[in-house]
């Protein structure tokens, strides 16, 4: 099953016994053995970044948080210890992914963005620098849902994020120093930066937060050298913005036409209209395109929006270089719930009907699994990962919804449980893919919602008349799951219930087991083939980052998380918010009512290992 | 006679309540609130956000805090934060302050004291314009240029109602939230009525009346009555938030909004804030203690 097991072992013991002399060799050979292993497993050859531990949150391009890492496995996960600890000092929802690179972990804090690099070669991981970026304050009065980061990344001995105040930073990854820091968006206008950066090709791609405060979406693409800016996206607004050029081939009639960013909305309302980029983002070298989806349409009520709102909750497919848009895809035209297209795509190769495809997968927050022929935008299938009611069927003909009339939201009209809730199916946490296994490991909610008539909200001295939402568990009582998912039946193939929404990211390794967390304080290893628990450990804090795995110099394998409540999820114990009120936090404390008293704040970095594990 | 028995009643609970409140102000149940000095009245508000608060205080909001403080004998403290989604989550109800001026009497987020005053949105243009509009179902307001505010994903409810009526195209929205490093944000859609970039402006009136009075020229305020076919509301009636469960801090705020009423009517007079009848008797509430 993994022909180059043994030889992979062995250069990693030469790499730590030699010092970093040989790294280069050690890279190029890892770069190799790397694109050997993932074609032999029918990932996509996305995937060829140097084998570095763990450089960006989402271990590769291909997005699929798979380690081939097998110390750690389904016989021995259970004998898994606590190594070491780290407190970050930071009290709000800890969402990112430490990175480690060579000898080192880096650990990025929710505000007031905090990067710590910590020292692997010496017990324990102490702190070998810190470089604190000092946020503007008023960026927390800014951010919609707690003040969260979702990661930094490596490259080219540099570590990039983004702060809550729109800045992206470079620092260098050996002595701490900042390299550059660039200004991108203003909180005075309702911006602010949570994303993990993903960098292509010397590019450094970073996008905006604050679909709700009238932002107008974009992507932008910075020189990693130099933090210049080499070319901006916008989701709305004329092509020539958008980036949408004589390259751009729609893959449905209602994706075609020209300026659709314009003319699918009432008069100027794109000016406002949302479609921010605060999610993740995948790379397919062959292909040579990037693939991130956008927010919720922006500012106006959506009775006042009639049209499709592009390209609002969409996916689109670009060009690094130039930024040029490929095809797009708007999964949720005209949006009534809050169901932003930011959640994750997955690029893998898959047989499917005997025939070789190159697809993305992407969790949708309305519920539905979409499998995407990534070379055109197609959707091959589109399915329910959890409980729906909101849309009946994507017509595959078409790429449109049908939309169930009578869960249509309008101002001042009663609609009980709509499924999802607007934090979705599932929100931003991301899923993981063993191509061992070839299933797709899914955190998800399971959460419905009421709109209740009216409530009267009250902001900059203006009273205005919102919708009450109230957010309660879906079918089953469970708030969450997380759920196996076969991409190419388009079928669950287990789910495990969990009471809260599960907000943590997922990892799967080739040791044949997957790692998760949840916000009652659990983190746990389940078996990747049938779900079955094996171990858990009771962490400080909820958990709602995102899970790694590496090799450490000692030759051992650990895995590391955040622990840290917070989050949209977790406002009500992470922001203090009175559980009293059903409609506080965007309606999300009538659901989470119970979690003050299963979980505190806090961040704390967890590194676990086997003591005894033969290496 | 209805309405002098009525004056009757109010004078007498208005004395229960001083001497409740009073009480409660020399007494026991400040302690309650160890956060709070006795001597402080600490209030969270938005710096920039006139004619409601800013950070010399000179906003109406900043008065009636004074007012308040005066007779209650506590010094006003400020913690000042942007008026946005998540205010009350980081101000009142993280328990940076004990109050915010002035909350909708129906806020679910807080308990609210009774009512010290009730407006409407109104339209508002240039008075060399005659438009002479009285309500929404004006057919002129479907060729107009029509300013309103956008406060994130939620709208006025008349902008909601002109949807309804079909009055989408020609809707223009100003961000609510603005540019925050240029003065009152919200003001900007009163600008524009003046400059002509818009024809009419639908605005909540405490914000009209008080722009429209520092303006170069005449500008007409109509206030909005609700037609019965509108299924929103364009009243509202504000009173000041205090945190869930501060049944103390409610009760002697009640107290000293109802020992001020005039000097309160006057200080709206001076800011041209546009009223209305308060629907709900503000006693009634004060009955719960």
């Amino acid at each position: 099953m993994f022909p180059f097991k043994s030889e992979r072992l062995e250069l990693n013991y030469v790499f730590l016994h030699s010092g970093k002399a040989v790294l280069n060799i050690l890279i190029s050979f890892h770069f190799i053995i790397c694109c050997a292993l993932l074609i032999s497993n029918q990932v996509a050859k996305a995937d060829v970044v140097p084998n570095l531990q763990w450089a960006m949150p989402a271990k590769n391009y291909a997005s699929t948080r798979f380690s081939e890492e097998t110390q750690i496995n389904s016989a021995n996960v259970k004998k898994l210890q606590v190594a070491w600890t780290f407190s970050t000092g930071v009290l709000r929802g800890h969402e990112s992914a430490p990175l480690v690179v060579n000898d080192t972990m880096y650990v990025i804090t929710p505000y007031p963005n905090i990067l710590y690099a910590l020292d692997l070669k010496q017990p324990g991981g102490p702190i070998k620098w810190v470089y604190k970026s000092n946020p503007e304050r008023a960026s927390q009065g800014v951010a919609c849902c707690d003040v969260v980061n979702r990661g930094a990344a490596y490259s080219d001995g540099k570590i990039v994020f983004n702060t809550l105040d729109n800045h992206t930073i470079a620092i260098d990854a050996n002595t701490g120093k900042e390299l550059w820091k660039i200004k991108l968006g203003d909180i005075n206008l309702g911006e602010t930066m949570t994303m993990a950066p993903l960098i292509v090709k010397g590019k450094v791609l970073v996008g905006n937060s604050g679909g709700e405060m009238g932002v107008r979406g974009w992507l932008t693409a910075l020189d990693l050298k130099s933090g210049k800016i080499i070319w901006r996206a916008f989701s709305n607004g004329p092509d020539k913005d958008v980036l949408i050029g004589s390259d751009f081939k729609s893959p449905y009639p209602s994706e075609a036409g020209h300026d659709l960013g314009i003319k699918t909305w009432p008069a100027d309302a794109w000016k406002t209209g949302g479609g921010t980029v605060w999610g993740w983002i995948s790379y397919d070298p062959e292909q040579d395109l990037i693939y991130y989806g956008t927010s919720n349409p922006g500012t106006w009520n959506a009775d006042q929006r009639p049209g499709d709102n592009k390209w609002s909750s969409s996916i689109f497919a670009r060009n690094p270089e130039t930024g040029y848009a490929k095809w797009a895809y708007q999964y949720n035209p005209h949006d009534f719930y809050d169901y932003d297209g930011v959640n994750e795509n997955v690029l893998i190769d898959l047989n499917i009907e005997g025939k070789p495809r190159k697809v993305l997968i992407h969790p949708d927050r309305n519920g539905f699994m979409y499998l995407m022929d990534r070379t055109n935008g197609k959707v091959i299938s589109a399915e329910p990962f959890t409980s729906t009611n909101t849309i009946e069927k994507v017509d595959l003909k078409t790429g449109l919804p049908i939309m169930a009339k009578d869960k249509e939201t309008h101002q001042g009209k009663l609609v009980k449980d709509i499924c999802p809730a607007a934090p979705g199916g599932k929100d931003w946490q991301p899923s993981a893919y063993s191509p061992l296994t070839k299933l797709l490991y899914v955190p998800h909610n399971n959460i419905c919602m009421d709109m209740k008539g009216m409530q009267v909200g009250y902001i900059a001295g203006t009273p205005y008349v919102g919708a009450e939402v109230k957010i309660k568990a879906g079918p089953g009582g469970n708030r969450g799951a997380f759920t196996a998912w076969n991409p190419v039946t388009a079928k669950r193939v287990w789910s495990i219930k969990e009471n809260f929404p599960v907000w943590s990211g997922a990892l799967a390794t080739a040791g044949d087991i997957v790692f998760y967390g949840t916000m009652d304080r659990w983190f746990k290893a389940v078996d990747a083939k049938t779900g079955k628990e094996l171990w858990k450990f009771r962490t400080g804090s909820g958990v709602i980052g995102q899970p790694i795995t590496y090799r450490a110099p000692d030759g051992k394998q650990y895995v590391a998380v955040l622990a840290g409540v917070g989050g949209w999820a977790g406002a009500v114990v992470a922001g203090g918010l009175d559980t009293k009120v059903p409609y506080g936090g965007l309606g999300i404390t009538n659901a989470t009512t119970d979690l003050p008293l299963a979980t505190n704040s806090g961040g704390t970095l967890y590194v676990f290992a086997i003591p005894d594990v033969v290496r | 006679m209805i309405t002098h028995v009525k004056l009757a009643c109010e004078c007498l609970i208005a004395m229960l309540i001083l001497v409740q409140g009073l009480a409660i102000a020399e007494g026991k149940v400040i302690t309650r609130n160890t956060v709070s000095s006795g001597h402080v009245l600490r209030v969270c508000a938005d710096p920039n956000n006139m004619p409601f608060s800013n950070h010399a205080e000179q906003g109406f909001e900043n008065r009636l805090a004074k007012i308040l403080g005066q007779t209650l004998h506590k010094q006003v403290k400020y913690t000042w934060w942007a008026q946005r989604r998540g205010f009350l989550r980081a101000t009142l109800n993280a328990n940076q302050c004990d109050l915010v001026m002035g909350l909708p009497s129906e806020d679910s987020m807080v308990l609210t004291t009774a009512p010290y005053y009730r407006s409407s949105y109104v339209v508002i243009y240039r008075a060399d314009r005659n438009y002479a509009i009285h309500s929404l179902d004006d057919l002129q307001l479907k060729k107009l240029r029509i300013g309103v505010h956008l406060i994130g994903n939620n709208s006025p409810p008349p902008a909601i109602v002109l949807a309804h009526h079909g009055i989408i195209n020609n809707l223009v929205g100003y961000n609510i939230y603005g540019d925050y490093r240029q003065p009152n944000p919200p003001l900007q859609l009163i600008k524009a009525v003046v400059k002509g970039d818009i024809d009419v402006a639908i605005v909540w009136g405490p914000m009209a009346g008080y722009f429209a009075k520092h303006e170069p020229i005449d500008l007409t305020i109509v206030p909005l009555v609700n037609t019965a076919h509108d299924n929103l509301p364009f009243e509202f009636s504000i009173a000041v938030g205090v945190r869930k469960g501060d049944e103390a801090m409610k009760t002697q705020l009640d107290a000293a909004l109802l020992l001020n009423k005039v000097a309160i009517h006057a200080l709206l007079d001076e800011y041209n804030v546009p009223r209305v009848a308060i629907v709900q008797h503000p006693v009634t509430v004060a009955f719960r203690d």
